[in-house]
């Protein structure tokens, strides 16, 4: 059986959450001037700040005809963990989230509208509490649309896990770190909840296949709320914005 | 719909860590009482009444409990009754609980999930209006014990909106903490300690009984008798420093002034002696340990000592008189005192009561089976009732001022003597799980009429027109074995058919959790305790004869000299031709003019297993013997009639012979398919100084054996043989099975390849597949290999190498105490049958004691110690022998003893041996003296696990006609 219990017999989480509740999401798009687009998002105790430059033109070596080129930096404050990090980015795990960011943002960005140019993507996590990857994508997204990016539609990421009330199986959606560092599995989805599809797919243990089904389709869940909330804060951003930015050129 | 606010909670730990965390406080929990008319409830969600009936005295109007920490966790008995109802335990007072006392939070949990009880768990830590911060520099039980009398004065009011005054329930908090009780009552709590409340509650005689005498152990300094614990901060610095240690605590069988601890990383165990010495540990607790400075080391005592009968009252006698320490002796051993408990492994204890000699007094003695735990001091006002009952009762405290331990009586298992109550204790104080099924296991299993559904027929190889016939015991109900051999275009087909018990048994049904917490049925001399429902274990799943099963199959092509030639696993569909005993097949083989199907069957298996056989012990297998006794059984009373040794013929090693050739088939492909979660069994070879007194016994004899590796052992066990002395040979057997290991179950992610192996049966690698009914080992190896040929569906736990390590550790300990369970039983019935007869029998010295001889009765099986007088035998500890005058007494020595009962003691009644010849005048028993002064001790007897098929038929007739 698994080991410790997540989820006591009153059906809460250790933090007090039911199986099926997202971490309070706040988020602020627009943060920087600098970068074309730009976007802050907390969710829970995980804090993700998000840039994007572009669409310029590509360096000669990068460009590519057939779309934009998506270009992604990951990189984890080194004041963001319990310990002290000593690199910010460049090791092997934030190479590699780099990489899966870039293939949830491509699918999610119009890039034949694009060819032979660029677009970069910075980000930044202040705090990491667990999911740091969802809250990066989910950041990014707002950011891309801060920058006027067309989009397909909203990439959002969530993830899941599985845990036991009695000998029922419960998924749990939306992972903290107190959570993952239990040991149980992780299941990582990055979709476009609108579409339905499905751009990343990531899976940290083995998981017996009776129960994968049940962890998905939370996990797909978990994303439609948060295109929710994104879409919520879009056009509230939207709302005001525009009236502000009328300010500035005025 | 969710979340408020978030707080952040900051701990440090070891190196200072600042830890963050979310805590989400809600607003839609409920309230669980059926007088709110504020919380959203649905029916099923009320759990408190709205009326709720005041038992207590003390409180006139309603209401409703709440519990602070302490009071559940020394009250859960108080708890657990019945009288109390619509309490609520608050999640502060649950988590503390569980971080306090896995055992008592499992029980608080069965409290909770049972509907009647009406108790209510309430999530304060997360509502809104219940959540309290710890302020800075308060301390973190101050904090709970605020947020306890938040969560009283909260429901106080919330239960008051939109109800009349007085209509409502009020709320009562029970705590024994008086600081606590003051702060409540400012508050405006309604408070009360529980000892008053229960004093004052109607209707339940008893139920004060029940109450933990809890005193704090080691605040009573005045009148202390013993030292003081140190706190575990100063046990913690002092292992840490390396001046205290570590150790579990083992009481001394005999002496109970005397104990010793064994220390992880430490050889040799630490001594433990006198009152002061043992310092309050009772056998299994963890304790901490001071060694004494070598000049203090003494010896263990070889005198037997028994705690006086009479309550001596609460001081400690002179200890120098009781313990003769002498010093001048080489093998001291290191010597030690505890100082500390670390934990107590406290459980309940069957025994007797000891009433006090004072009439009408409330504090009485109790005198546990266990010998090793000391007495109890229990205060009950029922003690004339109970002075004739076995009862059970809960440790409490051990204050300083206390020469006994404090206790509270739990309940009664029935009059002592009665055959059912010494049943009761003998499962109980070796923990073997007995209720009866529950109503969600019984719901598992299929109606009475099932027969195999078609479909099952279509996925399964039928072998229904196979001459399949199974090989048993007499009277055994659960037969899961079947086999069959016939010729076969290359060599002999034979298989063997195993029930499908896992065909009924679905993986996490609440059946198949039962069966794994049982984890194997019990056989008692008179009684079966069964690990799955009788449904399944004597009809549906018992292959019997001339009826269709459903079987798991192993079937092998042998060649001419039984090598293996190919192996296959499938599921089938059998029907046995005839369940046979063992004397029945043997006499089918043996009658020449039987020609028919069955008998060609049987002789060509036989054939085959000899061979199979030969070459097993050519390998080094060790044919190990224990002393075998079955009883015959009065089929009116079940009181036990005669008992003999057993009878061993061919078909025995026959049938087993194809169980080990199966278990090791299945094991090789488990282990193959599943490397990190087959469930093997390995027996690890015995480190060789536990052969020492063994091969020194043997030499005497004359025979030099080889222990250095099984082959030469089982080589020169085969050699050493009296040709006039025939059970000499076996009591060799005997001897070498006591040296031996426990074979275990383990996982095969747990091991090395090496590790695997089964030094008893010379095999690389071994499992249990063939008696899935009585095992739940079986179970799990069925499901692996199903998993493996396609038969079934895998599960996540069963791939799960953690998982899978744990069912083992659970596996072997049940196993452990199912066996001495049966020993015991076997013990029970011995002296029932010895209770009005004596008898002289031929015995064998198994070894020789200081102050006895341990002689074995080859008739009975029977063991025991044969006391001899210290003023007539001198014992030379060189050559281990006695010595009185011209008689020699050393190990193997032949003798004839006389059997009696001695039932003046009742709790351990006992076999009494006394030397017949050869004669000794003053020590030999002659016919007509009184020969009282004996010292006698209790008899262990070993039987084999086999022993389960000898129910009494009578028995399981009777069962059947109950069921038509």
């Amino acid at each position: 059986m698994p080991p410790p219990d997540l989820l006591s017999s009153q059906g809460l989480r250790l933090d007090g959450r039911r199986p099926n509740e997202l971490r309070r999401i706040r988020c602020k798009l627009g943060v920087f001037t600098q970068p074309d687009g730009s976007a802050y998002l907390e969710q829970g105790n995980t804090k993700v700040l998000a840039a994007v430059y572009g669409p310029h033109q590509a360096a000669k070596s990068k460009s590519s005809v057939e779309g934009v080129v998506v270009n992604c930096q990951y990189s984890m404050a080194t004041f963001s963990t319990g310990e002290r990090k000593n690199r910010p980015r460049g090791d092997r795990k934030s190479q590699e989230m780099s990489l899966h960011l870039r293939q949830a943002l491509t699918a999610a960005i119009k890039t034949e509208l694009y060819p032979r140019s660029q677009i970069d993507i910075y980000i930044e996590v202040l705090q990491a509490d667990g999911g740091a990857y969802c809250a990066s994508v989910n950041a990014a997204t707002l950011a891309l649309v801060d920058a006027g990016v067309p989009l397909r539609a909203y990439a959002c990421a969530c993830s899941a896990s599985m845990a036991w009330r009695g000998a029922q199986p419960e998924p749990l959606l939306d992972v903290g770190h107190v959570e993952e560092a239990a040991g149980g599995v992780v299941l990582t989805v990055a979709s476009l909840p609108s579409t339905g599809s499905i751009a990343l797919l990531e899976l940290s243990h083995r998981l017996h296949s009776d129960y994968f089904e049940m962890v998905l389709s939370r996990a797909m869940q978990g994303c439609k709320d948060i295109e929710i909330v994104l879409d919520k804060a879009v056009r509230e951003h939207l709302a005001e914005g525009w009236t502000k930015q009328d300010v500035v050129t005025i | 719909m969710w979340t408020t606010k978030t707080f952040l909670t900051k701990t440090k730990r070891g190196n200072v860590l600042k830890i963050v965390r979310e805590h989400y406080l809600r607003d839609d929990l409920l309230c669980g009482s059926a007088a709110c008319n504020f919380c959203p409830h649905k029916d099923d969600e009320l759990v408190l009444e709205a009326n709720p009936e005041s038992l207590c005295g003390l409180f006139d109007s309603n209401h409703y409990l709440i519990l602070d920490t302490n009071v559940v966790l020394h009250q859960i008995d108080v708890i657990e009754e019945d009288a109390l109802k619509n309490v609520i335990i608050l999640q502060t007072v649950l988590e503390e609980v569980k971080h306090q006392n896995t055992a008592i939070f499992q029980r608080l949990l069965e409290v909770i999930g049972n509907k009647k009880r009406k108790f209510f768990s309430f999530v304060n830590e997360h509502h809104k209006d219940t959540y309290v911060e710890r302020n800075p520099g308060e301390k973190q039980n101050d904090r709970n014990d605020r947020a306890i009398r938040k969560a009283a004065s909260w429901y106080a009011s919330h239960l008051s909106i939109k109800n009349i005054d007085g209509q409502f329930p009020q709320i009562v908090l029970l705590t024994d903490d008086e600081k606590n009780r003051q702060l409540a009552h400012d508050e405006g709590i309604l408070t009360c300690t529980v000892s008053d409340y229960i004093k004052n509650v109607n209707g339940y005689p008893g139920l004060s009984d029940k109450l933990s005498k809890n005193v704090i152990p080691e605040s009573c300094s005045k009148d202390a008798l013993y030292p003081a614990h140190l706190t575990p901060t100063q046990i913690h610095a002092g292992i840490r420093n390396g001046k205290l240690h570590q150790g579990t605590f083992h009481a001394s069988r005999d002496n109970y002034l005397e104990g010793n601890a064994t220390i992880s990383g430490c050889e040799k165990s630490i001594l433990l002696q006198g009152h002061i010495g043992i310092n309050r540990a009772i056998d299994g607790d963890i304790v901490a340990i001071e060694i004494l400075p070598q000049e203090e080391w003494s010896k263990p005592s070889d005198i037997v000592l028994e705690d006086k009968t009479e309550d001596p009252g609460d001081f400690l006698e002179e200890e120098s008189q009781l313990l003769t320490i002498s010093k001048a002796d080489d093998d001291i051993t290191p010597t030690g005192k505890v100082v500390g408990i670390i934990r107590r492994k406290w459980r309940q204890y069957c025994g007797i009561l000891l009433p006090s000699k004072f009439p009408g007094a409330t504090r009485h003695l109790f005198t546990p089976a266990e010998k090793r735990i000391p007495r109890v001091r229990i205060e009950t006002r029922q003690s004339d009732i109970l002075a004739s009952q076995r009862i059970l009762v809960a440790l409490d405290s051990w204050p300083r001022n206390s020469r006994y331990p404090l206790g509270h009586f739990v309940r009664s298992l029935g009059p002592i003597g009665d055959k059912d109550a010494e049943n009761e204790v003998i499962l109980l104080e070796h923990d073997v799980p007995h209720a009866r099924f529950s109503e969600a296991v019984l719901a598992c299993l299929p109606p009475d009429n099932w027969t195999i559904p078609e479909e099952e027929l279509a996925r399964r190889v039928d072998l229904r027109a196979t001459c399949v016939c199974s090989v048993d015991p007499p009277g055994c109900t659960d037969i899961d074995d079947a086999l069959h051999a016939r010729r076969a275009a290359a060599g002999y087909e034979v298989g063997v058919h195993i029930a499908d018990v896992t065909h009924f048994v679905r993986p996490h049904s609440a059946l198949d959790r039962e069966a794994a917490a049982r984890a194997t049925t019990v056989y008692l001399v008179d009684k079966r305790i069964d690990m799955v429902p009788e449904l399944l274990s004597s009809n549906l799943c018992s292959l019997r004869g001339g009826e269709e099963r459903l079987a798991f199959s192993c079937i092998w092509i042998l060649d001419e000299n039984a090598h293996v030639l190919s192996t296959k696993f499938h599921k089938s569909v059998i029907k046995s031709r005839a369940a046979m005993t063992y004397e029945e097949a043997q006499m089918a083989i043996d009658e020449t003019s039987r020609n028919d199907e069955i008998a060609t069957s049987l002789r060509l298996l036989n054939k085959l297993a000899k061979k199979l056989k030969q070459r097993r012990l050519d390998n080094g297998a060790l044919l190990l013997a224990s002393p075998e006794i079955r009883f015959q059984v009065d089929s009116e009373t079940h009181e036990p009639l005669d008992v003999q040794a057993k009878r061993i013929v061919d078909t025995n090693s026959m049938v087993e012979e194809f169980m080990l050739l199966a278990n090791v088939s299945v094991a090789e492909r488990i282990a193959a398919d599943y490397p990190q979660s087959a469930l093997l069994r390995r027996h690890p070879a015995p480190p060789p100084a536990h052969f020492n007194a063994f091969l020194k016994a043997a030499s005497r004899q004359g025979f030099e054996l080889d222990v250095s590796t099984n082959k030469s052992f089982s080589k020169s066990l085969n050699e050493a043989v009296i040709p006039e002395r025939p059970f000499f040979n076996t009591l060799l057997r005997i001897m070498a099975t006591r040296c031996m290991q426990q074979a275990v179950y383990f996982s095969s992610g747990s091991k090395t390849q090496e590790e695997f192996y089964h030094y008893g049966l010379a095999c690389p690698i071994y499992t249990h597949f063939t008696s899935p009914i009585r095992r739940y080992a079986d179970v799990v190896v069925h499901r692996l290999l199903a998993g493996s040929v396609g038969a079934d569906a895998t599960h996540a736990a069963l791939l799960d190498t953690r998982a899978a390590q744990a069912l083992c550790d659970n596996l072997n300990y049940r196993h452990r105490h199912a066996q001495l369970a049966a020993r015991a039983s076997v013990a029970l019935n011995t002296h029932i049958l010895f209770k009005n007869r004596e008898e002289v029998e031929s015995a064998v010295v198994l070894a020789v004691k200081r102050n006895a001889l341990q002689v074995l009765i080859p008739k009975y099986g029977l063991e025991g110690p044969l006391y001899l007088p210290s003023d007539k035998f001198t014992y030379n500890e060189e050559e281990n022998v006695q010595i009185c005058n011209d008689i020699v007494f050393k190990t193997f020595d032949e003798l004839t003893v006389r059997l009696t009962l001695d039932s003046s003691n009742l709790q351990h009644r006992k076999l009494v041996f006394q030397l017949v010849t050869p004669f000794i005048p003053g020590v030999s028993y002659v016919q007509q003296t009184k020969d009282d002064q004996m010292e006698v001790e209790n008899v262990e007897i070993k039987t084999d696990e086999k022993k389960r098929k000898d129910l009494p038929e009578t028995k399981n007739k009777k069962k059947k006609k109950s069921k038509t």
